[in-house]
């Protein structure tokens, strides 16, 4: 059997992940869902052809995208989530005994239907008493918030399919509005070594800066993605991501992980100089 | 409909053009695309090898005998009109051949102030006097309504010899005049009735939408396929009703349009009539849903005012067309172009227009449920980010245009450039407009007052292109020379 999973990653690049099974295949309202089981990196997800997450480096995604903004903010005690499908995130936040409530908004039921199903080293807090999962667009759901968030996780796919109106101005700015006067937002940020992903990154990144007083880039090295170097952005109305860090308290609560560490958290802001002037070009 | 609808006989025939690999040692020069790498890169080659001239196989515009023939009656079942025009000038073509066949030089015809430029530049082709019914302007949303009977009636009593009455079926904010009543009264006294329904072409295949031109017994319409209708722009079609005699517009049509009709034009418009016979009932059901929700949530988010049928009071806003996402953004301090700006310049979101108190967003078949949110959201966060004091707005009022002399006469005077600002009281030979939405400020032949050229300075103030002038900069404007 001779059975390999590929997705471009431009035009003339792309990876493959030689496949054991083929779990899932279903088609949504939204898009097409996939679930494999490989050889080297376990089970993985994919929409519409693009690898979402696979269950060996999975961890090192969901670490960063929350751990990072909890071990700055001091009282994080209401987040929404937007997508996050997976439960990845879900599984991490539900580490901190300090939340109370969690907002998951997935336009796609599905996904996490088949996510319970098939994934569940990662699907495994959608139980938790705090979370409330809402099936809607999340550039909907977060208009209607004023003053509500002191944290908004955006795990959203590229910008294009379902995830497009989650990397415009409207829904940064929105999500500005949903947020306490010193709440943060963290989203995926894309990659910026392929031009096409680049393009999306600067987009990105214009629109955060224009509505968000603080507004940093931090990275991290996701095997299974384009190229590998992959951005998270960091926006925030009042604590800066390094100088604000309250690595003590956060090491005191003693959350064992893999990836993430408050060194590792300082670090990640330090950007190669070819980001960092793509940054500023776009600011 | 009588015809199978099914059919596309101008796409039909494209196809089987493509199959017989025919050598072409005729125009367009570029040969199937061969010739020009890099257009056919940007266009696809699928674009350029049918991107052919007249020939036996594909019949002639000018002159159909054929497919393109088939297409017209295909097209004429469609619209329920005795005949169909396929027009490649735009629907401005469509409407200058309405007028141009109905109207002769001195004919006078009762119209809208708000008609678009096509149909004054038609009267200064055809030398026509317009008389100008008022349209009367909405009190707090300062958009020009329909026409109301009432108007007409007197317009048609104190001008008998009038040859034609023209409306708008619906304006460009989707407000219908009572198109039924009015083309009754104008068939009563011998008057022809012409229909501009560049924004109406979805009446004729959705339902429970405002009555269309050819349904009401007009004798023309003019009808923007490539707007509602999602043909290629520029493309349109020209409805006749049985009274009209279909040959001779033909001449007239032939009289100004190219005798290189584009097959890529022409069969955008065959595949469209087809597309709507077939799915237009279920498409435009969608396009409802979708601004019905963005209106009832732009509503909630506070000083906008997303209208709809509230407005109407049977007479001269007869009915609405709830397809139009019309929003006055007054309330909001921001003028409608403003908003317009911002969402390009910092949305990446283009709407149609935006007008001194208003902005319309176009919702067609085209549209999905993920865009709606994103403008809904726009609008949210312009109002949280821009909102201001409201003092000092003016919205728009009817200025009733003092009409001294025909278009035409005025267009071909001798002339001279002043400063607008000092042109008080001269008549002027061009046209100035705020465009969008084309609406003409000034017509050739009408007296500049002071209140006109306040409102062109205030248009210009506030980011509206002003369009018209020789002066591009709408400085100077050329008025007719001596006193009159």
């Amino acid at each position: 059997m001779d059975l390999w999973f590929s997705e471009h990653h431009t035009k003339n690049v792309r990876l493959q992940i030689k496949v054991n099974k083929h779990l899932f295949s279903g088609e949504s309202e939204y898009q097409r869902i996939d679930v494999f089981e490989s050889y080297e990196f376990g089970r993985f997800l994919t929409l519409d052809g693009y690898m979402m997450l696979t269950e060996k480096d999975e961890f090192i995604y969901h670490e960063m995208i929350t751990h990072v903004p909890m071990a700055v903010h001091p009282n994080v005690e209401k987040v929404l989530v937007i997508g996050a499908g997976d439960g990845g995130v879900i599984r991490e936040l539900t580490r901190y005994d300090t939340i109370k409530e969690i907002d998951m908004v997935e336009i796609d039921e599905m996904v996490v239907e088949v996510c319970k199903q098939y994934l569940p080293k990662t699907a495994c807090k959608f139980d938790d008493p705090r979370l409330r999962i809402y099936y809607q667009d999340g550039l909907k759901f977060v208009r209607k918030y004023v003053d509500t968030y002191d944290l908004i996780i955006v795990d959203s796919t590229d910008p294009f399919g379902p995830g497009e109106g989650l990397f415009t101005r409207e829904f940064y700015g929105n999500c500005y509005k949903a947020l306490k006067s010193d709440g943060i937002m963290v989203n995926q940020h894309e990659s910026p070594f392929y031009d096409g992903d680049a393009m999306a990154m600067k987009r990105a990144h214009k629109r955060i800066v224009e509505s968000f007083p603080i507004s940093r880039v931090y990275q991290a090295h996701i095997p299974t993605y384009p190229s590998g170097h992959w951005l998270f952005g960091f926006a925030s109305k009042k604590y800066h991501p390094v100088a604000h860090l309250r690595a003590e308290e956060w090491n005191r609560l003693g959350i064992k992980t893999k990836y993430y560490s408050t060194n590792l958290h300082k670090g990640a802001f330090y950007l190669p100089v070819y980001v960092e002037e793509m940054l500023r070009e776009s600011e | 409909m009588h015809l199978d609808q099914r059919r596309a006989p101008i796409y039909e025939a494209l196809e089987e053009f493509k199959k017989a690999r025919i050598v072409p040692f005729d125009v367009p020069g570029h040969k199937r695309g061969r010739g020009n790498k890099e257009l056919t890169d940007f266009l696809g080659e699928k674009c350029l090898t049918v991107d052919v001239n007249s020939m036996k196989p594909l019949d002639n515009l000018c002159h159909p005998v054929s497919v393109i023939r088939e297409a017209e009656l295909l097209a004429a079942d469609a619209f329920s009109a005795a005949h169909a025009f396929f027009m490649v000038n735009g629907t401005t073509s469509a409407v200058q051949a309405m007028l141009l066949s109905t109207l002769k030089k001195g004919d006078k015809i009762i119209l809208h102030r708000s008609v678009h430029r096509s149909v004054i530049n038609a009267l200064i082709l055809c030398g026509a006097v317009p008389i100008y019914v008022n349209p009367g302007i909405h009190p707090t949303l300062g958009i020009a309504l329909g026409m109301s009977v009432k108007d007409v009636e007197e317009a048609i009593e104190k001008n008998p010899d009038a040859k034609a009455v023209l409306m708008n079926n619906p304006t460009y904010y989707g407000i219908c005049s009572d198109v039924k009543k009015i083309t009754e009264l104008a068939h009563k006294k011998g008057m022809k009735v012409l229909v501009d329904e560049a924004h109406g072409t979805h009446f004729y295949f959705g339902e429970n939408l405002p009555v269309t031109a050819m349904a009401a017994g007009a004798d023309m319409a003019s009808v923007s396929m490539h707007k509602s209708g999602s043909s290629l722009t520029q493309s349109s079609f020209l409805l006749c009703g049985k009274n009209v005699n279909a040959n001779y517009v033909r001449q007239v049509i032939n009289l100004t349009q190219t005798t290189s009709g584009s097959y890529l034009l022409l069969s955008s418009l065959d595949l469209s009539r087809r597309n709507m016979v077939l799915n237009g009932k279920e498409k435009i059901e969608a396009v409802k849903a979708m601004t019905e929700y963005a209106r009832q949530e732009i509503n909630q988010i506070g000083d906008y005012y997303a209208f709809s049928k509230e407005l109407i009071n049977k007479d001269s806003i007869y009915d609405f067309d709830i397809t139009k996402l019309s929003v006055n953004t007054t309330e909001t301090g921001l003028a409608g172009i403003e908003v317009y700006d911002i969402l390009r310049d910092e949305y990446d979101i283009q709407i149609e227009f935006g007008d001194l108190g208003n902005i319309l967003a176009y919702v067609t078949i085209g549209d999905n449920p993920k865009n709606i949110e994103r403008l809904i959201g726009a609008l949210s966060e312009i109002r949280r980010r821009y909102k201001k004091d409201k003092t000092g707005m003016i919205t728009y009022e009817y200025i009733n245009p003092i009409v001294v002399t025909t278009p035409q006469e005025a267009f071909y005077s001798e002339t001279e450039s002043i400063d607008l600002e000092k042109s008080a009281g001269r008549v002027c030979s061009e046209f100035v407009m705020a465009y969008p939405p084309g609406i003409p400020i000034l017509a050739p032949g009408e007296r500049i007052t002071e209140e006109i050229i306040r409102r062109i300075l205030y248009s210009k103030e506030k980011g509206c292109t002003l369009t018209g002038p020789e002066d591009m900069k709408v400085e100077k404007v050329k008025v007719i020379k001596g006193e009159l």
